[in-house]
């Protein structure tokens, strides 16, 4: 099977993933659900095959590979049907280290960076609020420099890897005065830092191996130094690296719609009704290859776009169709084949159940539907 | 020590393959293809055996279409210091495959060849006996254990009464069995370093073989579907059945 848009090191790198998956990931997946977290002996392993060092630069133990490298682990971490275990992983490689790599000084890299690559740091992005998501010109936590320290006051909501985490990239407001986006700047925050806890773990819907946090910051002081980039300027850095985060989870999507087809072909086609297969059925025939055909075609775009990503132009308008699009198809096919399992498809014990309900935020995190839109629609 | 490693592009084994609608043979189109998981066994052994300081090179060998250097560069990446392709597109069967690989191990002189049993698509469990054959080289198949001592190799081979194990004066041909090792994962930097190793390409002219087909594929057609069982009275009517019917009892 040939691919336009990736090379033969992609090939490898995917073959290897899916043997990991397979091995590391499915036995044990159900009871990292049960306890709500990744172990870390997992997240050492895949530092160890080099899968959080994708992206990163070599001179930090990382590989320097492109936004397809990233694609094909999203793929492959997706086939294990553990959502939460795929997302700890990207939230890590594409979502919270990537500020460091493109924001931070060579110090700060060099006194990161290699903790991450391996696993045995874990990162975390913070910048939604109580009061700000997709808008993040909303968020009220404040940094004030004091001395050659910043003091951070607020608190953040819904950080995935937030309660394991290791490194915090911080989102706060630095001049109050600016309007609308501008006015935040970044800063690196250490697990330990006096007056920074986790406030609770949240239960959730879905990626329940995953660990998400309330986090509340009182007075913690850092040094100056753990400013991420340009005062004021946070805002564009986020903005950098959204489109790699939103090809990744599309990617995820997609990946995970096509493993519930596939369980649920395998399922309808031993499953006897009615003098026959559930198979055999027109309605159910029809609804899955429309189902297939809408996944495939939405898989070329994600490869598509992955490519297009490398090619050095801007390609906003096109990621944000795919996340919008992506996301909300895979929940379309969700639907239909939890319906094909029957009764059985309800039942905790299914793994179409897990994926149902894994992708019901899929829509939501790293960029909602309706706001993916709306960047489609400025540029139409 | 020289060690040679023979890796073959098959079917990926997670992949349900259908027959062709004319039955001419498997349908590969759009299919995906990966290493066979024996010869993947094959390469950890010989990595294990470089690692251990017993072998000084590796080397993967695969034949095929061009296609194939991508499992001669997986091989790599777990490990293996060079590789070699003898391009050819003919669909090759075991006997040309163990003359092509004959005429590498003239070429490369090495003092152990590790083959996997069998591969996963043809299932033909031949090459590597015929290699041995073909080379005058003493052979150890199913191999769950491989423990080189001098100028001898002992290989523990899974047999069906349990474990017999052969000592082989080397060189030596070794064949794979499942439960061998357990091969590692190639991690991303070597992936990358792997593209940067020698492979060589050599084609069947430059080892003096003339691919030539014995074999002619009659038909492939997929397994007869199971049939639904049926309800047995009591155990008079099996044994009648089982007599009369299935014919598997006397």
């Amino acid at each position: 099977m040939s691919d336009p848009y990736f090379e033969e090191e992609h090939n490898i790198l995917r073959d290897q993933i899916k043997r990991f998956v397979a091995r590391e990931i499915v036995p044990y997946g159900e009871a990292w659900e049960e306890q709500g977290y990744v172990p870390r002996e997992l997240l050492k392993k895949m530092g160890e095959m080099g899968l959080f060092g994708l992206m990163h630069e070599e001179k930090y133990g990382g590989s320097g590979m492109d936004i397809r490298a990233a694609t094909v682990l999203a793929e492959e971490l997706a086939q294990s049907t553990f959502g939460g275990v795929t997302v700890t992983a990207l939230v890590h490689t594409n979502m919270a280290s990537p500020h460091l790599a493109l924001a931070g000084s060579a110090t700060q890299k060099e006194k990161y960076l290699p903790g991450i690559v391996e696993g045995s740091k874990i990162t975390a992005v913070c910048v939604t609020e109580p009061g700000a998501g997709s808008d993040v010109a909303g968020i009220r936590t404040r940094a004030v420099l004091d001395g050659n320290e910043w003091v951070i006051n607020g608190s953040k909501i819904f950080i995935t890897n937030g309660v394991y985490g290791d490194i915090y990239f911080v989102a706060a407001k630095t001049d109050p005065d600016a309007k609308g986006s501008r006015g935040i700047s970044i800063f690196i925050v250490e697990k330990g830092t006096p007056g920074f806890t986790v406030g609770r773990s949240l239960k959730k819907h879905g990626w329940k191996s995953s660990d998400t946090a309330e986090l509340f910051f009182e007075n913690v002081r850092i040094p100056a130094e753990n400013l991420l980039g340009e005062v004021n300027k946070g805002f564009y850095s986020i903005m950098k690296n959204f489109q790699h985060e939103r090809i990744v989870l599309s990617a995820m999507a997609v990946s995970e719609a096509q493993k519930a087809i596939d369980i649920t072909v395998e399922n309808v086609k031993n499953r006897k009704a009615f003098d026959g297969t559930l198979w055999d059925k027109g309605v159910i025939r029809e609804k899955m290859a429309r189902a297939q055909s809408k996944v495939s075609i939405a898989r070329n775009f994600v490869h598509y776009v992955s490519w297009l990503d490398t090619q050095g132009g801007d390609c906003i308008k096109e990621v944000s169709m795919l996340k919008a699009y992506a996301c909300d198809i895979a929940n379309e096919v969700m639907y239909d084949c939890m319906q094909f399992h029957g009764g059985m498809g309800f039942m905790s014990e299914s793994p179409i159940e897990r994926l149902y309900r894994d992708s019901r935020v899929l829509p939501v995190g790293g960029g909602a539907t309706e706001v993916m839109y709306e960047e489609v629609a400025k540029r139409m | 020590m020289k060690v040679l490693v023979a890796v073959k592009r098959v079917v990926d084994y997670n992949v349900k393959v259908r027959a062709k609608a004319d039955g001419s043979d498997v349908d590969l189109n759009n299919v995906k293809m990966a290493i066979n998981p024996f010869c993947e066994i094959a390469v950890e052994e010989a990595v294990r055996l470089k690692e251990a300081g017993v072998a000084t090179e590796v080397i993967a060998v695969s034949v095929g279409e061009k296609s194939c250097q991508e499992q001669i560069r997986t091989a790599m990446a777990l490990g293996a210091d060079r590789g070699i392709q003898v391009e050819t597109d003919a669909g090759v069967e075991p006997l040309v495959v163990a003359k092509l690989l004959k005429g590498v191990v003239d070429k490369e002189q090495p003092q152990l060849v590790i083959l996997g049993k069998q591969s996963i698509d043809g299932d033909n469990n031949q090459t590597g006996q015929m290699l041995g054959a073909l080379a005058n080289m003493a052979q150890g198949t199913f191999a769950s254990e491989v423990v080189v001592d001098g100028d001898k190799v002992n290989v523990t081979r899974e047999v069906d009464g349990g474990l017999q194990t052969v000592s082989l004066n080397l060189p030596a041909i070794v064949t794979t069995d499942l439960r061998l090792n357990e091969p590692r994962y190639a991690s991303l930097p070597n992936i990358m370093k792997a593209k940067k190793k020698q492979l060589d390409v050599y084609s069947p002219a430059d080892l003096g073989v003339e691919v030539t087909s014995h074999l002619t594929q009659v038909k492939v057609e997929p397994p007869a579907e199971r049939k639904a069982g049926v309800k047995v009275a009591d155990v008079d009517e099996l044994i009648d059945k089982l007599k009369n019917e299935a014919k598997v009892i006397s």
